[in-house]
């Protein structure tokens, strides 16, 4: 093993060790946790057998294996982001609605409290 | 509709300096009108100033934005069983003398309804910049042949609304900055509504300054158009106000 895949493997069992404690004190929820998972082991996969990835990466055809990790890491962190702000559309609606919700019950109760008007 | 229960809802976001005299104005020039504050998680007394004139108001636990305030006002206005709902600026720009004329011409009971109190239809005594006048055209243009009606001022934000356009933006408002103005029209649209135009005279702002730099106007006109593009393609939330509180998990 070179140098470059041990430390791809420590990166590896990091990143699982974090997002497993993350997800043990409930920081992030499983879905989140799982996709980060499944990363890490295929990272991790490779570390120990990079001949797999080279012969994957010529099957594929490309001739510099390094290229396709580029390639796939990109596309699949631009996956992510999207998925993230489709996430936080959907959370600022929430609490959109919320926030007003909050406002028209405050209204009502201060009304119960002060029926004089 | 002369005799419509009409509320009229004012979005107040830090505007303490004219709030109590916006309030006093509309008061003075309409006397069968209820009037609702929406403070818009002010940091300055618009809230307090405005309860001491005996109005209700709504306090938002942040700032929502104009469209986020005028949601409020409707769905306030759909649970106290009002005909119609007039927004008014708190800044003062809104003539109240015109509320009348705008609630008159709320004429159908079918179909979403909207009534826009024009600036550029009638007289001329508001001022816009070259750039902002251009944008609005623009805007103007597109919308006319979106709502089959000849529109000449869309971010106009002196506006009546019937029963079935309150019940649509109780639920449907837009909250997008500085947009709303323009997409609720094209909503509403959408929903079959019907949008007319009614001129009338505004004045200068009595406080602050138009929030407009010529970057900025041109920033603002391309999120605009991205809206409008995206409102045409927009899937069509079919909610109901009724079943919009029950619908949480979706």
């Amino acid at each position: 093993m070179a140098g470059v895949h041990i430390i791809a493997l420590v990166c590896a069992l990091i990143t699982i060790s974090v997002i497993v404690e993350l997800t043990r004190r409930r920081y992030i929820h499983e879905r989140f946790a799982l996709i980060w998972l499944v990363v890490a082991v295929i990272i991790g996969f490779f570390a120990v057998f990079p001949g797999v990835f080279n012969s994957l990466a010529h099957w594929i055809g490309v001739k510099n294996p390094p290229d396709l990790l580029t390639v796939v890491a990109v596309l699949f962190l631009l996956l992510v982001c999207v998925r993230l702000s489709w996430e936080i559309g959907r959370l600022q609606q929430r609490t959109e609605v919320l926030a007003e919700e909050i406002a028209l019950l405050r209204k009502s109760l201060e009304d119960v409290e002060t029926p004089t008007q | 509709m002369t005799d419509a229960k009409t509320l009229v809802v004012i979005p107040a976001w830090n505007e303490s300096s004219s709030i109590a005299q916006v309030i006093g104005e509309i008061r003075h020039s309409n006397t069968d009108v209820d009037l609702l504050v929406v403070d818009d998680g002010s940091s300055d007394s618009t809230g307090a100033k405005a309860r001491a004139e005996g109005v209700d108001v709504v306090t938002n636990p942040y700032n929502l934005g104009v469209g986020g305030a005028m949601r409020v006002g409707f769905r306030f206005a759909l649970s106290h069983g009002y005909d119609a709902v007039v927004q008014v600026d708190a800044d003062g720009q809104h003539d109240p003398e015109s509320i009348t004329l705008l609630v008159e011409q709320l004429d159908d009971q079918v179909v979403p309804q909207m009534v826009i109190g024009s600036r550029f239809s009638g007289e001329q005594t508001y001022d816009a910049s070259r750039t902002r006048r251009l944008a609005m055209r623009i805007l103007a243009a597109s919308l006319s042949r979106m709502s089959g009606e000849h529109l000449s001022d869309v971010t106009s934000g002196f506006r009546a609304h019937n029963r079935k356009a309150i019940a649509l933006f109780a639920t449907e408002y837009p909250t997008d900055y500085l947009a709303d103005t323009v997409e609720s029209i094209a909503i509403l649209a959408r929903a079959g509504g019907k949008i007319s135009e009614c001129p009338v005279a505004m004045r200068q702002r009595t406080t602050g300054k138009p929030s407009q730099s010529r970057w900025k106007s041109l920033i603002y006109l391309v999120r605009i158009f991205l809206v409008l593009g995206l409102t045409v393609f927009r899937k069509r939330t079919v909610r109901t106000a009724e079943n919009e509180s029950t619908s949480g998990s979706s």
